[in-house]
């Protein structure tokens, strides 16, 4: 197991959220793709942490916890803008969200 | 009280000014309310005029003066001011007095008049206009009033404004006057260029109180403003108005031939006389010289006029420009009190004939030809014997008669002239023609028996008659204070007190006076005894009685001359204006429509182009930014993925 292995995935995993984030229309996805982004960054920095000269210090691990407590209030902020969106324009779809449009 | 008024004489002429203002804001309607306080205007100002003249009494030349700044340009300051010395005092006891008894007067005359209110409107302004002449300290607030006086008199004289010769002679009137008011106004820039100011007295810095460093310019300046005397006291050659000015309603007639309007411009003479004489010798100066000679010309040609003249008014009026001219001969050789004394007799027994004019015409339906008239004086009685009192002191009849007294004393200053002795034969001659159409007129009017529809004349009304009588009281009672045994008047004026002396009663002039007046009388008696329609002059000497009756043809002189150049040269001014002047303005105004045309060619296709071309451009770029601006949250994501993509990409090659 070394730190690659963890790199790779991790990769994997943002291009992933980052192919979602792109290419689904309804916001919900969207947001989800998001969270798998973050949640490759997590990763990043858990792997960082564990290949590191001094794992003793739990420094790793800290930055993740504030890390998926500040992700999960996007999360909250997020989905209360879909809902009020959806309250608004009775869609969901971001092609159709194109107000500011210049 | 009598202290506080001294020093507010303004009051006294602003009073009928704020009556006129508040009768012309009632409307016509109130018929008896604006003569009513018109009246009551004049009545005040009577009693103001008591207050001011009884501590003018107390000290001999006494002189209370009141200056204000009117207001200040640069580092110059304009100042006006007010002034009640015995001239003023006097002057004012004439106007408020007979003004007074003409007002009175016009409210019987005028009865029927649709304009009541108004011509009492004017009559007060008139009145405050003259008012204000008299008591102004300066010559500038003097030539205001004095304008004033002049746009009243185009008012009243005008005041039948549907008669087309009423509207004429207005116009006369404010023309003619306004040619020597032009030599008034010049005299007046002169004066100040001279003196740096035009108070007459300031506590020793007024114009009059330092003449002598007027200098040489003296002379103009005081025969620029005799300019202005000479058109408003109907002096040759600018006398023509006055006789025209018959055409308003006999008392405004009266108002301007004894209180008023022909008075201002003695007064005025009198009141800057100290100009007049600088660098006298022996009493005689270039400009008084001009004085006493327009004067004699004035009243030697106006008298001859009179005895020719068949309107009841135009007699009058002719025998005012003859008094008049017989007013500037005694300033003019330096008897200016006994100018002034003359001039306010003459007010009282002028206004008196005017009214008794007025009712004889009121009496007989507007008829104004005394040949159509005749033995009225046992249809008018009151009329009549107001009437003669007035003839009398018009004629100079001895003892009695105010004008007796002021004609001697005339008399006498132009005896002792040094410059010559014509002025004074020559006044006597009119003394004698004076006496001459005033019986002729008169007998005309009163004596013989009844022609055309004089028959049915009757009686004015009280309010008519009653002016009359207190006018004819005046005219005998005023001789009191001119009598030569108590001159009080004429020391008064002077500033001297009177001592009272009989054996000066009798003076050798008085029989030569007695012996003019009876001359002329008598002649007149003889010629006209037996008169008809027409004239025993006009039967005797038809030609030069025609020469008398159409006004020695100045009239005429006038149209072929002065108006004839000055219509001409309108003419000619008419057609430069059209075709020279218009043609230079339409050729500036095509320049201007050319210079135009090339600055909207250049705006549209330079200027316009440039800003079309800066502004397309900014229109395009933003169209081609805003595009990039989709709106579509997922390209704005994919750009930023590609961004970071690129970073990473630099990063490596860095590294």
């Amino acid at each position: 197991m070394t730190l690659s292995i963890f790199l790779i995935v991790s990769a994997a995993l943002f291009c992933i959220g980052l192919l979602a984030a792109l290419s689904r229309r309804h916001a919900i996805f969207i947001l989800i793709g998001i969270e798998m982004m973050l949640a490759a960054a997590n990763i990043n920095f858990i792997a960082f942490w564990r290949f590191a000269p001094q794992p003793a210090q739990p420094t790793g691990v800290m930055v993740a916890i504030f890390s998926i407590a500040i992700a999960a209030a996007e999360a909250a902020i997020g989905l209360a803008m879909v809902i009020a969106v959806y309250r608004h324009f009775r869609t969901t779809n971001v092609d159709q969200l194109d107000q500011l449009k210049g | 009280m009598s202290s506080w008024i001294t020093h507010n004489v303004w009051l006294i002429p602003v009073t009928p000014i704020v009556v006129t203002l508040f009768t012309l804001s009632i409307g016509k309607h109130a018929r008896m309310t604006s003569a009513m306080f018109a009246v009551l205007g004049q009545v005040a100002a009577l009693a103001m005029w008591i207050l001011v003249f009884i501590p003018t009494l107390h000290s001999h030349g006494f002189r209370v003066v009141e200056n204000f700044t009117w207001f200040t340009f640069g580092d110059q300051s304009l100042r006006i001011g007010f002034v009640l010395d015995p001239l003023a005092a006097a002057m004012m006891a004439m106007i408020t007095l007979v003004g007074l008894c003409i007002f009175v007067f016009s409210i019987g005359y005028m009865a029927d008049d649709k304009n009541f209110s108004r011509f009492f409107a004017y009559l007060s302004f008139f009145s405050g206009a003259m008012l204000g002449v008299v008591v102004a300290n300066s010559l500038l607030l003097a030539f205001v009033f004095w304008e004033l006086v002049g746009l009243a008199s185009y008012l009243l004289i005008g005041f039948w404004i549907e008669r087309p010769s009423a509207a004429a002679a207005a116009k006369k009137a404010f023309i003619t006057t306004r040619i020597g008011d032009m030599g008034f106004f010049l005299g007046l820039l002169w004066l100040y260029h001279a003196s740096g100011t035009l108070l007459f007295y300031d506590g020793g810095h007024g114009c009059l109180e330092n003449v002598a460093m007027l200098g040489a310019s003296a002379t103009f300046i005081a025969l620029l403003i005799f300019c202005g005397a000479v058109g408003k006291s109907g002096q040759f050659p600018l006398h023509v108005w006055l006789p025209d000015a018959m055409e308003g309603p006999t008392p405004v007639s009266a108002l301007i031939h004894a209180a008023t309007m022909v008075a201002a411009g003695v007064f005025l003479v009198a009141r800057v006389y100290p100009i007049f004489v600088v660098g006298a010798i022996n009493g005689v100066t270039p400009s008084l010289e001009v004085v006493v000679w327009i004067g004699v010309i004035t009243g030697l040609m106006a008298a001859l006029i009179a005895v020719a003249q068949s309107d009841v008014k135009r007699i009058l009026a002719y025998s005012t420009v003859s008094q008049l001219g017989l007013m500037m001969v005694s300033l003019g050789v330096g008897g200016v009190a006994a100018g002034i004394m003359h001039l306010l007799a003459h007010g009282f027994f002028k206004a008196l004939l005017f009214l008794g004019a007025g009712s004889v015409i009121h009496g007989l339906h507007h008829e104004q030809d005394i040949r159509k008239m005749g033995g009225l004086r046992r249809l008018l009685p009151i009329t009549f014997a107001t009437y003669a009192v007035g003839m009398m002191a018009l004629s100079g009849v001895p003892f009695f008669f105010s004008g007796a007294w002021t004609k001697e004393e005339i008399l006498h200053a132009t005896a002792d002239w040094p410059r010559s002795h014509v002025p004074h034969y020559l006044m006597m001659i009119g003394v004698v023609l004076t006496a001459l159409y005033m019986t002729r007129q008169i007998i005309y009017v009163f004596f013989g028996s009844a022609r055309a529809n004089a028959g049915h004349a009757h009686e004015s009304p009280s309010v008519m008659t009653i002016p009359l009588i207190v006018l004819a009281i005046c005219s005998v009672a005023f001789g009191i204070v001119l009598t030569p045994a108590w001159p009080w008047l004429h020391e008064y004026l002077n500033g001297e007190s009177a001592t009272f002396d009989w054996s000066k009663l009798i003076q050798p002039m008085l029989f030569i006076s007695l012996a003019l007046v009876g001359a002329g009388i008598g002649i007149g008696a003889a010629l006209y005894r037996r008169a008809g329609e027409t004239d025993p002059l006009q039967q005797k000497l038809p030609a030069l009685f025609r020469f008398l009756e159409n006004k020695m043809w100045i009239d005429e002189l006038y149209d072929r001359t002065i108006i004839a150049i000055s219509a001409f040269s309108a003419r000619v001014s008419d057609w430069m204006d059209r075709h020279i002047w218009d043609g230079l303005v339409r050729g500036f105004g095509v320049i201007g429509q050319l210079l135009g045309a090339f600055t909207t060619d250049t705006d549209e296709n330079v200027i316009n182009t440039g800003v079309d071309e800066t502004t397309g451009g900014a229109r395009g770029f933003g169209r081609v930014m805003s595009r990039l601006h989709s709106g579509q949250i997922q390209i704005y994501l994919g750009a930023v993925a590609l961004g970071m993509l690129a970073l990473l990409l630099f990063y490596a090659w860095l590294t």
